[in-house]
């Protein structure tokens, strides 16, 4: 296990990059902490990937240096730097067993074969698949033999790091959970440090301790589930985390009062006169339908959606989403919207702003 | 899974069933009349039954022709598959230089089989040819028309050099089907050079390689033009491949009731082997499965 | 316009892969199939669309007996999980293409394509090829064409299943708002849950080859007929627990009991199963009359604004949906409480008993 330590990296698939706008992945710097599980998140093209690979070495940064417990790797070969991977396509070797699949690794490297019986059998129980050992790769389902390339990332004690590369993309729904339940237990079990990147919410929010959220080559926000939930640090964490994501509401600001469209509004913070593109971000969950309080709204649509209920307004011309409980009832009198206070955030030119005690 | 029925359909596949017919059915009765009959010239024919069918099972010519035309076959696919392959590997996988590759290795292909005769015939006389004046200015004992060895070397590496761009041109397809996640995972786990080949290249390119076998047997056992421009089945009758038997027999003699008998049991044969060759691979493989 | 089964029934060398099943599909309703993976969605579909004809039973269209006749004299039109455009095409032949092969004018075409371009946003991209697109793009380009068809019958098998998740959901979005004006009758296959929630309309629930229910889509979800279709309508699946009822007083798990109250009460003694979804599990004491189960802790999850507990109880594995985040310790013991207003009685064999009652309220 080890902590990784990004410094001043950045990278760019051109081979003279002028502006920032060349960079794949823009320059960054962050400690990641040995032993948790992190997931990087963000739509395609979004420079997930080119970290992933910088990490595993099968790209070598254009800028900065990567270090494993203090150690510099940045030029060492993805089979120097002793991490395992999982890819988006279950990787098996088809024509042997799946004992031998998970054997692999260790006898590689020459391990004593006491030890590979032993470790392979443990390995085998903690995936449940001790009673196909004897059966060959070929012909398992796609679940079966993720978890085969899951099996074989973990039978060795000592990597660096267990990479994920959207692991369950072929998986079917129903075992998305068994595997993402199984990864999950894995962790707490053993405490590698985890990487996984992936494109769905759910899956990065269950699966890391901490989310790094990706946009645009840069890292938006590392945060836990819960400050990406409740403290968007851009506007694109609040529009990617939570379905459907926040709403964003142009304002005008000074000190303690935001005006929306003419109608005022008290905020909890002071936030001095901010200029450029003032904006509240409130997710609709925070968002309540009254009758008479706070700002008018037209309801264009009650979506039921099971536990709750979507509800698709219209605020001053724009389209805002409301999420209430399964068993509210929503009256045609209901055409006024609040916002529970404390979750109200303040955005800048998308960038959250932190405010002063009121 | 019963589609939609429609009767309609029969009178499309109607005209292939006509161009087969006189392609191919036809001409193969004509052959299974000839093979049942016999005749002293005059178009006039008389019955054998299955005369030249036992005559030919107990010629030791047309045995000694097929030992010969397996051995043929037996030694090029020994050649070409693993040349093949070892080329295929070393080939690069993208770029200008894999695209020059891919042309360079489709000209044998493009080449007539009566060309390559001629030019494996010029190429290796002592006289004028550049490999037979080469090898005998070495020392080389070397005369394909007078040494069977030689006669036998020629021949093989003649087809080597016409046919195995085939089999890397289709092993070079396998290999870059292979995803390249697939060689991340193997440098992962630090698997040897061979490791990669004998468990992932060597699988994925087992399909392929099937079809390039199956081809090149049933082309190297039906082999007639190069041989006979070179080396004419000669010296005496070392490089009679059992093509050329054939035609000896049929054209040059003008026993056509044995040759007709011949042929159909040739066909049999190539029939049989690559049934064979076809079943036992595809029970492999799902025996793998 | 309507589409009509009457007992049609599917086999495939001595496999069943569709049960006799009777629907009907009006004009101008979203319909969603939803079930797992090869509960039978897409074979269904493909009788829908005369791609395979039934092995048993009827098929009608408009009140017309169209059984057997071939997808191409049918008007229907289909969008599928993979994104399929003619890729050598630019996006406006692409779109044009099913136009050109009914024989419309140049003018004609033109006012389509532009309309369906304008509907699915793709105005700026109609010069470029469809490889040149992202997927969404490229997805919406196949829906754009099945569009501009104006068939009557419009097929959707796993349309968002290989797009990324924020665009999913924006496309669940615009999916039945575009579709709602055609008056066509849509299907939609999916997998997910969910999905069938956000598109609404109606849902045939599916398991191994057969419908299981078919109505409204909260009707269906709230009011499910047997075990099997409050299963598949559940994500996470939905919790059950065996109960036995004697008297006035239910005992389950190990030995516990609890009164018999609201419309446990009515029920004839015997052994039920019980049935709850895990987003009415709770951790905290709720109101009065609600039943505590011990259970223990297994895994937790986190999904934003929620938690998911996965919990052992007897012999049981529940899930539950909890609103928050929450650190619990791993493996200790966790009282859950359960509002008997949400708990589905089916028997033995699975079929509904008696309903949520809160269900009935909804």
């Amino acid at each position: 296990m080890a902590k990784i330590t990004l410094d001043n990296l950045a990278h760019s698939y051109l081979s003279n990059p002028t502006g920032e706008d060349d960079f794949a992945l823009k320059e960054l710097n962050h400690v990641w902490t040995d032993g948790e599980a992190y997931a990087l998140l963000g739509s395609s093209g979004c420079g997930k990937s080119t970290l992933l690979n910088i990490i595993s070495g099968l790209l070598h940064p254009s800028q900065g240096r990567i270090l494993f417990d203090d150690k510099d790797v940045t030029q060492a070969t993805t089979a120097a730097r002793n991490i395992a991977q999982v890819f988006q396509f279950p990787v098996v070797y088809d024509t042997m067993t799946v004992r031998d699949n998970l054997a692999f690794p260790l006898r590689n490297r020459g391990e004593d074969p006491g030890y590979i019986a032993e470790r392979v059998q443990k390995i085998a129980q903690m995936i449940g698949m001790e009673d196909v050992l004897n059966r060959r790769a070929r012909g398992l389902t796609a679940d079966a033999k993720q978890k085969i390339s899951l099996g074989r990332g973990m039978v060795r004690e000592d990597v660096n790091a267990l990479l994920f590369d959207e692991p369950l993309t072929v998986i079917d729904p129903h075992m998305k959970w068994e595997l993402r339940t199984q990864l999950k237990s894995l962790h707490h079990e053993f405490g590698h440090t985890m990487i996984y990147v992936t494109h769905d919410q759910t899956e990065a929010l269950t699966f890391a301790d901490k989310v790094v959220v990706m946009y645009d080559g840069r890292v938006v926000q590392i945060g836990t589930p819960q400050e990406l939930f409740e403290r968007p640090e851009h506007t694109f964490v609040g529009y990617f985390i939570g379905s459907p994501g926040m709403n964003v509401i142009p304002a005008e600001i000074s000190g303690t009062q935001a005006v929306v469209n003419g109608t005022a509004l008290t905020l909890q913070q002071n936030y001095g006169a901010p200029t450029g593109n003032v904006a509240l971000g409130v997710r609709p969950e925070f968002v309540s339908l009254t009758k008479g309080n706070g700002l008018p709204v037209k309801v264009r649509r009650v979506e039921d959606v099971g536990r709750n209920k979507i509800v698709r307004a219209d605020l001053f011309g724009k389209e805002i989403n409301i999420v209430s409980p399964e068993g509210q009832e929503i009256s045609p009198d209901m055409n006024h919207i609040t916002f529970a206070p404390d979750h109200v955030n303040v955005y800048v030119n998308d960038w959250r702003q932190q405010g002063a005690v009121a | 899974m019963n589609k939609t029925v429609n009767q309609k359909a029969w009178f499309l596949v109607l005209p292939v069933l006509l161009l087969v017919a006189f392609s191919a059915v036809i001409p193969l009765m004509t052959v299974v009349n000839y093979s049942v009959q016999d005749t002293f010239g005059q178009n006039q024919f008389f019955w054998a039954g299955l005369e030249w069918f036992e005559e030919m099972l107990d010629s030791d010519r047309m045995w000694t022709a097929l030992g010969r035309q397996l051995m043929f076959s037996g030694i090029i696919l020994a050649i070409e598959v693993p040349l093949g392959i070892f080329v295929a590997l070393n080939m690069p996988k993208s770029g200008f230089w894999s695209s020059f590759c891919l042309v360079l290795m489709s000209l044998p292909l493009l080449i007539p089989w009566n060309v390559v005769g001629t030019i494996w015939q010029i190429f290796g006389r002592v006289d004028i040819g550049l490999l037979g004046h080469t090898l005998d200015a070495l020392g080389i004992s070397y005369n394909y028309t007078q040494d069977t060895i030689a006669a036998w070397a020629t021949i093989v590496v003649m087809d080597v050099w016409h046919w195995t761009s085939l089999v890397a041109l289709l092993a070079f397809a396998g290999l870059k089907s292979i995803p390249d996640a697939y060689y991340q995972a193997a440098k992962i786990d630090q698997a040897s050079r061979w490791a990669v080949f004998r468990f992932i290249e060597l699988p994925k390119m087992a399909g392929v390689l099937m079809i390039a076998i199956l081809l090149r047997f049933m082309d190297s056992f039906m082999i007639y033009t190069e041989p006979f421009v070179v080396t004419g089945g000669g010296p005496g009758n070392a490089t009679t491949l059992l093509s050329i038997d054939l035609v000896k027999m049929a054209l040059g003699q003008f026993d056509l009731g044995p040759a007709a008998a011949f042929s159909l049991m040739y066909f049999l044969v190539i029939l049989l082997i690559s049934w064979v060759f076809y079943t036992v691979m595809t029970t492999i493989d799902a025996k793998e499965g | 316009m309507a589409l009509e089964f009457k007992n049609v029934s599917k086999v495939v060398n001595g496999e069943t892969h569709i049960h006799p099943t009777n629907l009907t599909l009006e004009a101008g309703t979203m319909n969603v199939l939803l079930g797992p993976t090869s509960s039978g969605k897409t074979s269904l579909m493909r009788l829908m669309a005369g791609l395979d004809v039934p092995t048993g039973g009827q098929v009608f269209w408009d009140g017309t007996d169209v059984t057997g006749m071939r997808v191409q004299d049918r008007k229907v039109a289909m969008v599928y999980q993979q994104f399929i455009n003619y890729p050598s095409m630019t996006v406006y032949d692409n779109i044009a293409s099913p136009l050109r092969l009914m024989g419309k004018s140049k003018a004609e075409i033109d006012v389509g394509v532009k309309q369906a371009a304008a509907l699915m946003q793709l105005e700026p991209m109609l010069d470029r090829k469809p490889l040149e697109l992202s997927g969404g793009q490229q997805q919406r380009c196949a829906l754009a064409r099945a569009l501009v068809k104006n068939a009557g019958l419009v097929l959707l098998d796993e349309p968002l299943a290989n797009l990324d998740y924020k665009l999913r959901e924006e496309l669940r979005v615009e999916i039945p708002k575009i579709f709602e004006e055609s008056g066509a009758v849509f299907v939609y296959a999916t997998t997910e849950p969910e999905e069938a929630l956000l598109l609404g309309g109606n849902t045939a629930t599916m398991w191994e080859g057969r419908v299981t229910q078919f109505g409204p889509t909260p009707t269906v979800y709230r009011q499910p007929v047997d075990a099997t279709t409050a299963r598949v309508f559940s994500d996470p699946p939905m919790n059950f627990l065996d109960i036995t009822k004697q008297g006035g007083t239910l005992t389950f798990g190990q030995g516990h009991t609890a009164p018999a109250t609201g419309p446990l009460a009515d029920l004839p003694d015997g052994i039920y199963i019980a049935g709850f979804r895990p987003n009415h599990v709770e951790i905290a004491q709720p109101a009065d009359g609600a039943v505590t189960f011990d259970t223990r802790l297994s895994v937790t999850e986190l999904t934003g604004s929620e938690t998911f507990v996965h919990l052992d109880y007897a012999d049981r594995k529940w899930v539950g949906l909890i609103h928050g985040v929450h650190d619990l310790k791993l493996g200790s013991a966790l009282p859950v409480y359960l509002d008997p207003r949400h708990i589905y009685i089916f028997s033995v064999t699975g079929d509904l008993v008696a309903p949520a009652s809160y269900a009935l309220a909804a």
